[in-house]
């Protein structure tokens, strides 16, 4: 019995210590922080900000690009292309993801960050990888929800946190705009009479998301009904060709050049009734996913294309599409996109 | 389809003398047994094609049938035409084959390197199709160079381990085979690593993971067309040396001493072993454990002598892979990745196997 309990103990003894710690970690009401360990500077003391992963590069690229460090993941050329000169030339410096980090903490350390800032679903396992590296390091952690229905909210309190409150409230607008879009699309579409969309990943298109992933939130959003949440919740998937002919969804988006080039060609796609009409979409993805990839604030100018693309008009048109998408670049990215370039990029309806 | 070969003839024809002395004391089936396996395998193919995500019904499964053997119209729906020929009859003939090859070359190979633990994979051609695969994935290049990288990596990396251990030449030539195979295949596995680490976690991750778990829910007939000619070119050479494959299990100095050139003899089924898992992998992914454990189970059943465990092999992967299959496609709302199911299904299915010729009888 005696032994039993102190290998109980021992086993409990390593969880005991990130209670106290753990204590620290405040989450406000209807407030999209979803932690903060350590510490944060005043406003105007954050200089530098490490971004751990792609969303929260996002949310920093475009709220205070001065601040970001480094880009956590690769940037190709292509989207370097459509991002502003003060972000377009920094360099790859890593992720922070628990095992899956690739900027090491020392490394952390030697880019003298202010503060270090992550953007995602936060789970308990989340929580402690940062915590640990918030001990580890000394350096101030902050933990924000990134659900796109937190955009606007995320925009506003980090921008406030940042020290550009004016820029993060000009942001939310946009933002909180385009979700209201959507809601009013949503509102006079009854669900029965919403859109079943297809999300075609990958070169075969046949990677989709199910019900809940965050890759779908945009499809969701935008007033279209996910095929695939028929197969239940859950993150990404592998179907087969067999499984889409069953779905037979009215409308296919996709981020993918190869699979949109191939689809409409395909003589095993050819009786799904989203190619039989031609509604088949490929969203933009410089530079960065219009639709997902990575899941963040970049997603927005996907919405108002999808509002457009699954329910024509309802997001004023080609033309007020072009305008907004144009606001979105302008705004965001702070880049001036050529009009030939984006249009070319957005592509007609069908 | 396999046309295995013996099928038909009894035990003991050619070779039987070598035959026999390998294979004291094994089961002696009649040629009823194997219609039996036959009927049981096209019973499960026939299973295959009835079941799916859409809805087919037997009539109209029967009608198309009979349309396309007669040259006639079905008058059935696009999309029901579509699901069969286009869908379900690529995929069912790539498990047909892919199983096929993998328990082939798992029988080849573990009567060579005498060693009941190895699998087609052992030289590495898995972890240098994946890494391929991968890398091709990385690069974002299209679907047909990423199993054109595939087949390749695996060939590639099979030809470095040969190389590597013919430079060895105080060990026994198998182990220091199975042993460089062992250690590039971690050098491969651990480059795979490095770049799941590199890729892209919200586009191209996700790709490489399906990739390595393997499946054929992504076959089509094209893809059929380009791997399946490699495929069955390396089952060839088994078929036509299966009696000589015995020789190997014996000592090399004493296979030598009945007349075979045991290197070369080797080098010939390595080469074709390779070709054919490589094309087979490029196609379905990672698939394990079909090519480890299928050629126990028909060892199991038919005894240890190759020219029965051969066909044995071939008919008993293509079922359990097509079997495998429909379950990952029906069981579940999602598709189940392939890779996952074989072992799930597998493991049980062989312990039981195991406690059940075990017993004394």
């Amino acid at each position: 019995m005696k032994r039993r309990d102190l290998l109980r103990a021992l086993a409990i003894a390593p969880w005991l210590a990130l209670v106290p710690a753990g204590a620290r970690a405040k989450a406000g009401v209807g407030s999209t922080i979803a932690a903060a360990y350590g510490t944060l500077p005043p406003p105007q003391a954050i200089r530098r900000v490490f971004a751990a992963g792609a969303p929260a590069s996002v949310l920093l690229s475009v709220l205070a690009p001065e601040k970001l460090i480094g880009w956590p993941f690769k940037v190709s050329e292509e989207a370097r292309a459509w991002l502003a000169p003060v972000v377009r030339a920094l360099p790859q410096v890593g992720r922070l993801a628990g095992r899956g980090s690739t900027a090491s903490n020392e490394a952390l350390l030697q880019m003298k960050p202010d503060v270090i800032l992550d953007v995602g679903t936060v789970d308990a396992t989340y929580l402690s990888a940062m915590q640990r590296v918030a001990e580890q390091t000394g350096l101030p952690c902050l933990l924000v929800q990134g659900r796109m229905a937190d955009h606007p909210a995320q925009l506003r309190e980090v921008g406030r946190l940042l020290g550009v409150a004016a820029r993060g409230e000009r942001l939310a607008a946009w933002a909180e705009e385009t979700l209201a879009l959507a809601e009013r699309a949503r509102n006079e579409v009854p669900p029965g009479a919403r859109p079943r969309v297809y999300y075609g990943r990958g070169g075969d298109g046949l990677e989709t998301g199910l019900d809940g992933s965050i890759n779908m939130e945009a499809i969701e959003i935008a007033g279209g009904r996910n095929v695939a949440a028929e197969s239940g919740r859950g993150g990404l998937t592998k179907v087969s060709p067999e499984q889409i002919l069953a779905w037979d969804p009215e409308v296919i988006v996709t981020q993918d050049r190869e699979f949109a080039r191939g689809v409409l060609a395909d003589p095993l796609w050819r009786p799904v009734a989203a190619v039989r009409a031609r509604r088949v979409h490929l969203a933009p993805s410089l530079p960065f996913g219009w639709l997902d990839g990575p899941p963040g604030v970049n997603r927005l100018v996907g919405v108002r294309w999808l509002i457009e693309r699954l329910h024509p008009g309802r997001a004023g048109g080609e033309a007020a599409l072009q305008t907004a998408a144009r606001d979105f670049y302008r705004l965001f990215y702070g880049m001036e996109p050529d009009g030939a370039g984006l249009s070319a990029m957005i592509g007609g309806p069908a | 389809m396999n046309d295995a070969p013996d099928l038909s003839r009894g035990p003991s024809t050619h070779g039987a003398g070598v035959a026999a002395a390998v294979n004291a004391g094994a089961p002696c089936r009649p040629a009823a047994a194997w219609l039996a396996g036959a009927a049981a395998l096209l019973a499960v193919l026939a299973v295959a094609f009835a079941t799916g995500k859409f809805p087919v019904a037997p009539a109209d499964l029967l009608r198309a049938l009979v349309a396309r053997l007669s040259g006639s119209e079905s008058g059935l729906p696009e999309a029901v035409e579509t699901v069969i020929w286009n869908i379900r009859l690529p995929r069912v003939a790539a498990g047909v084959v892919v199983g096929a090859v993998l328990a082939a070359a798992g029988a080849a190979y573990q009567g060579m390197f005498r060693n009941p633990l190895v699998s087609p994979d052992i030289l590495g051609v898995s972890a240098g199709a994946g890494l391929g695969a991968t890398l091709g994935i990385y690069l974002g290049l299209p679907l047909i160079f990423v199993q054109v990288v595939a087949f390749g990596g695996g060939i590639i990396a099979v030809a470095i381990v040969y190389r590597l251990a013919s430079l060895v030449r105080r060990h026994d030539p198998v182990l220091v085979l199975v042993l460089a195979g062992v250690a590039l295949g971690a050098l491969l596995g651990a480059g795979i690593s490095l770049v799941k680490i590199l890729s892209d976690p919200y586009t191209q991750l996700p790709t490489i993971t399906f990739w390595l778990l393997g499946g054929l829910n992504q076959v089509i007939s094209r893809d059929l067309a380009t791997t399946a000619p490699a495929m069955l070119a390396g089952l060839l050479p088994m078929a036509l040396l299966r009696w000589r494959i015995n020789l190997l299990g014996l000592a090399d100095e004493e296979a030598a001493a009945l007349g075979v050139d045991v290197g070369r003899l080797r080098l010939v089924l390595v080469t074709a072993a390779t070709l054919s898992t490589a094309a087979a992998v490029s196609l379905a992914g990672i698939v394990g454990w079909v090519g480890l454990v299928v050629p126990h189970v028909a060892r199991l059943l038919v005894g240890p002598d190759f020219t029965r465990l051969l066909p044995a092999s071939l008919m008993l992967g293509a079922g359990f892979l097509v079997a495998t299959d429909t379950l990952a496609r029906t069981i579940a709302p999602i598709e189940l990745p392939l890779g996952i199911l074989t072992a799930v299904v597998g493991a049980p299915f062989f312990l039981w196997l195991l406690a059940r010729t075990g017993r004394p009888a």
